[in-house]
């Protein structure tokens, strides 16, 4: 059972996005997609400082078996990558939505964010796209 | 429509995930390719492999039609049980596919060969057989399950008590009868373990019994990174019809000290090979995959498989290139647009649980 929790806003490219008080917005892979991907055994984050649009291929998760890029959900700057997930990869197929692998600093939220799917929506499109 | 194997009720009720694999849809893993592969490394596991096919090739022309079909001499097996890996040529000099011919007796062999080649291969052998005196009999009737690891004979001789004499004395590459199942001493991992053929309609008990014993089931995730490691050829991947076994690191399975003629003889006889198979290893952070540009000072090649190896926690590969590259060189490979760095290693690079590169990995 694919899990989408409520509270996530979802992109169609299987990225999840969590807003923070802060105004930031934490990105990871989404649960279907760590298992559509298998085990994971490399990461290539985005730098940290580094401007990203909505869309763009910004990291790299490597499974046993196939590259798969990272689209930025959100237009913005990197603020942090969560380089600790390089001695742990395993955590992404075992909980996807703690892993988070990079925090974006949005410049068009207001815009970008109404874009994203909810959990319901994103859920049916994962359905289709089994 | 995916074809299935007797096993496949056991694969679904055991939440592994199915993918499509020469026509067949069969399990990929069953939660974790990883863990699967240090099983297997570690202790046992075991792959439904009953999707290969087994052909056996009977009457009094069977030795001298199998000398003629294939590559390797099946006249070095002088005691019945004892096992060959073969390729089969074509005029070409090209493989047709590669396999293990089991000698079984006079006039009696079974050979088994891979499942996405198997109705040509078939077709094949029988226009190589017309007019011979001998019968090929698919053995579409057999379950095949490989299990694998250092743990894996002991298991096998605990799930199946009949089996332990066998399980205890059969050497490597040899096979024997337990009954109507042959237990052959062999596999695709680099680790010690059985390939056993036996009846279909008493598949799910034997992986039942396996299970109990311990043996963890593994999907073909795994069975691709062991084989890998274990510097052993893909069919289809690391060669095929356009591909001499010359330049597939397949010369030793090539026997032309025999005087007898084979199919493809006189085309690699002419030959003069320029590239060859060698391993890589990625010293940079990455993934090797199939297909990858390789630059060496000698000239380019092209990787023909490539992963993640899970026991060594590198990307290591096989890669065809210039046969004067050699162990120890560097050479750089395209993975998505960057070229990055591998050091050419000898192969395999793990055996019986051990990494055999470790001078290569610093």
């Amino acid at each position: 059972m694919i899990k989408t929790p409520q509270e996530l806003k979802y992109a169609k490219t299987h990225e999840w996005v969590r807003q923070e008080a802060d105004g930031t917005a934490v990105v990871g892979i989404t649960d279907f997609a760590q298992e559509a991907l298998g085990d994971i055994v490399f990461l290539e984050l985005p730098e940290v400082g580094r401007k990203v649009k909505a869309g763009e291929a910004c990291a790299v998760v490597e499974s046993v078996k196939a590259a798969s890029d990272i689209y930025a959900p959100l237009s913005g700057e990197i603020v942090a990558a969560n380089s600790d997930l390089a001695d742990a990869l395993e955590r992404v197929n075992q909980d996807a939505y703690a892993a988070w692998l990079f925090k974006v600093k949005p410049s068009n939220a207001a815009a970008e964010l109404g874009g994203l799917l909810d959990a319901a929506g994103y859920a049916a499109a994962a359905d289709a796209a089994k | 429509m995916l074809k299935t194997t007797v096993l496949h009720p056991v694969h679904r009720e055991a939440g592994a995930k199915l993918v499509e694999f020469g026509g067949w849809e069969m399990p990929l893993h069953y939660g974790s390719q990883i863990e699967e592969h240090h099983a297997v490394r570690r202790s046992a596991g075991m792959f439904d492999v009953s999707h290969m096919r087994a052909v056996e090739v009977l009457g009094a022309d069977a030795q001298a039609f199998l000398r003629a079909a294939l590559a390797n001499d099946v006249a070095k097996l002088r005691d019945p049980g004892r096992a060959l890996y073969s390729c089969m040529l074509n005029e070409r000099g090209g493989v047709v596919d590669d396999l293990i011919v089991y000698f079984l007796g006079d006039g009696t062999y079974r050979i088994v060969v891979n499942a996405g080649t198997a109705d040509k291969d078939v077709g094949w052998l029988a226009r190589l057989a017309a007019g011979r005196a001998v019968s090929l009999v698919e053995r579409t009737d057999l379950a095949m399950i490989a299990v694998q690891g250092p743990e894996a004979r002991s298991c096998a001789g605990q799930a199946f008590p009949g089996l332990q004499a066998v399980a205890e004395t059969l050497r490597p590459f040899s096979a024997a009868f337990h009954r109507d199942w042959l237990v052959a001493r062999t596999g695709y991992t680099g680790e010690d373990g059985f390939e056993i053929m036996l009846p279909g309609p008493l598949a799910t008990l034997a992986w039942a019994a396996l299970a109990r014993a311990g043996v963890r089931p593994c999907g073909l995730g795994a069975r691709d990174t062991l084989r890998l490691e274990a510097g052993m050829n893909l069919y289809g991947q690391d060669m095929d019809e356009d591909t001499s076994p010359l330049e597939a690191g397949l010369a030793w399975t090539i026997d032309l000290k025999s005087p007898r003629d084979f199919v493809g003889r006189a085309a690699l006889e002419g030959a003069s090979p320029t590239l060859a198979l060698r391993g890589l290893v990625l010293r940079d952070p990455g993934v090797l995959r199939s297909h990858q540009r390789v630059r060496a000072a000698q000239g380019d090649g092209l990787t023909t498989s490539g992963t993640f190896s899970p026991t060594l926690g590198r990307s290591i590969a096989l890669a065809r290139v210039p046969a004067a590259v050699e162990s120890g060189d560097t050479v750089a490979v395209e993975i998505r647009g960057k070229w990055l760095t591998a050091l050419v290693a000898p192969y395999p690079f793990v055996r019986h649980g051990q990494s055999r590169v470790d001078a290569y990995l610093k």
